[in-house]
């Protein structure tokens, strides 16, 4: 994922002005920085949803601005909301979004198990869960989908102790398969010892930290 | 994902939400029960309820349609699941289309108990000979109108106040809907003497539109869901 000198605007306002960043396969990288920084702008844009106005940004060998559609599909993005369906138990909301690339049964009980949400839990209702509950269904939703690029908000908000060490096990298998991370977080201790390489995202800019 | 598989997926997971939340059963047909024995405490005469019956299913049809359309789209927007729609990458078009099969489904259901309370509260009639013409009427209107419940509920549901904006929005466009409908149900009624020949028309006119919506929808449902 490369971007250069990228500005993207959001409601009228500059959201990222002139960021630049490199992240390679495999890597787990921190961006930190302080409210309104933009650091959901970042993994918003690399996720296809937010134009890049200026500047160049490719990712998973796509550019952004004239393919956003073909990055999408290549992506997990797990923002503050959870983008589940309160009506449907947690096997459904994650059948259904393993079902977007295919994923078997197999894997979806795989994805459930993972975030541990197989057995009774996976039978009730998304609505009837806890904040945690839910962000663990969410992250097992990501899981089925079998991302080659994970964008993650804030992913530890809401997750009980055993849910972040699933979380972080996660994380890890998947880069360990080929895949990417990206986490923007406040959460520094966690998630810093998580990734291997950190970055401060301050004023719609990207800085490098030397840690 | 062909577009196909998307639209079934989609359609699927729409119909399971309403199946599982009962929201059609416990709400929006005991409104449009109430909306049709209100019509009938307003009018308050057999004559000119029966006379205006084919008229009064539809638009209870159209204002069921605004509360069927708003939940449609609120299941996607309350937790963030219509960007996650989105970022899946899927066709866009599938999703259109699979949006706008739940929501035929769901109108098809709520047209029916409209039609049998037209039947027993405003003693329409039915005309054996415009049986064909009947279901032909509710099949092309009813996919007409959820092709433009699917794209105006998609236009509004990332816009501020789009609970008032949706009314304002649609209701205009769906105008030639409820004429066609209203005229073709008359004829196959056999309402104040019309025959099932001055029907047909009329369907060609709900064919039309339903063709239009549900190609432009196809088409532009990705750029209007995107930002």
């Amino acid at each position: 994922m490369r971007l250069s000198d990228v500005v993207a605007v959001l409601g009228g306002f500059p959201a990222l002005a002139g960021a630049t960043l490199t992240v390679h396969r495999s890597e787990i990288l921190l961006l930190r920085g302080p409210n309104g920084a933009g650091k959901t702008s970042l993994l918003r844009l690399c996720a296809g949803l937010l134009p890049v106005e200026r500047g160049e940004a490719v990712v998973l060998g796509c550019d952004l601005a004239n393919d956003r559609a073909a990055v999408r599909a290549r992506v997990g993005l797990l923002g503050h909301a959870n983008g589940l369906y309160s009506d449907l138990t947690v096997r459904d909301n994650v059948r259904f979004w393993g079902a977007t690339v295919g994923a078997t049964a197999g894997e979806v009980e795989a994805s459930l198990t993972r975030m541990g949400l197989a057995g009774r839990l996976a039978g009730v209702a998304v609505g009837r869960l806890s904040a945690g509950q839910r962000r663990r269904t969410a992250l097992a939703c990501l899981v089925a989908r079998r991302a080659e690029l994970w964008l993650l908000d804030e992913p530890h908000a809401g997750l009980d102790a055993a849910g972040r060490d699933e979380l972080d096990a996660t994380l890890r298998a998947a880069t360990t398969a080929g895949a990417t991370v990206v986490v923007a977080s406040h959460e520094l201790e966690r998630a810093g010892a998580l990734a291997t390489r950190v970055v401060e995202v301050v004023g719609g800019q990207v800085r490098e930290v030397a840690e | 994902m062909s577009t196909w598989r998307v639209a079934r997926l989609v359609a699927g997971k729409d119909l399971r939400i309403e199946w599982r939340s009962r929201v059609m059963v416990n709400q929006v047909l005991p409104f449009a029960a109430l909306v049709m024995v209100l019509f009938a405490f307003a009018l308050d005469n057999d004559s000119v309820l029966t006379r205006v019956a084919p008229g009064l299913v539809w638009l209870a049809t159209m204002f069921c349609l605004l509360v069927v359309v708003q939940r449609l789209f609120a299941v996607e927007t309350a937790d963030g699941a219509l960007d996650a729609l989105r970022v899946a990458g899927v066709h866009p078009g599938g999703i259109f289309l699979g949006k706008a099969l739940a929501l035929a489904a769901q109108l098809a259901v709520l047209e029916l108990v409209l039609l049998g309370a037209a039947f027993v509260l405003y003693r329409a009639e039915f005309a054996a000979g415009g049986a064909v013409l009947l279901v032909t009427t509710f099949s092309t209107a009813t996919t007409g109108l959820a092709f433009v419940g699917t794209l105006y509920g998609g236009l509004a549901a990332g816009a501020k106040g789009r609970e008032t904006l949706l009314p304002l929005l649609m209701l205009p466009v769906v105008a030639p809907v409820l004429i066609g409908a209203t005229r073709a149900t008359e004829a196959a009624l056999g309402t104040g003497g019309a025959t099932p020949s001055e029907g047909w028309p009329w369907i060609g006119l709900l064919a039309l539109f339903a063709a239009l919506f549900g190609a432009g929808g196809t088409l532009a449902f990705g750029s209007l869901i995107d930002e």
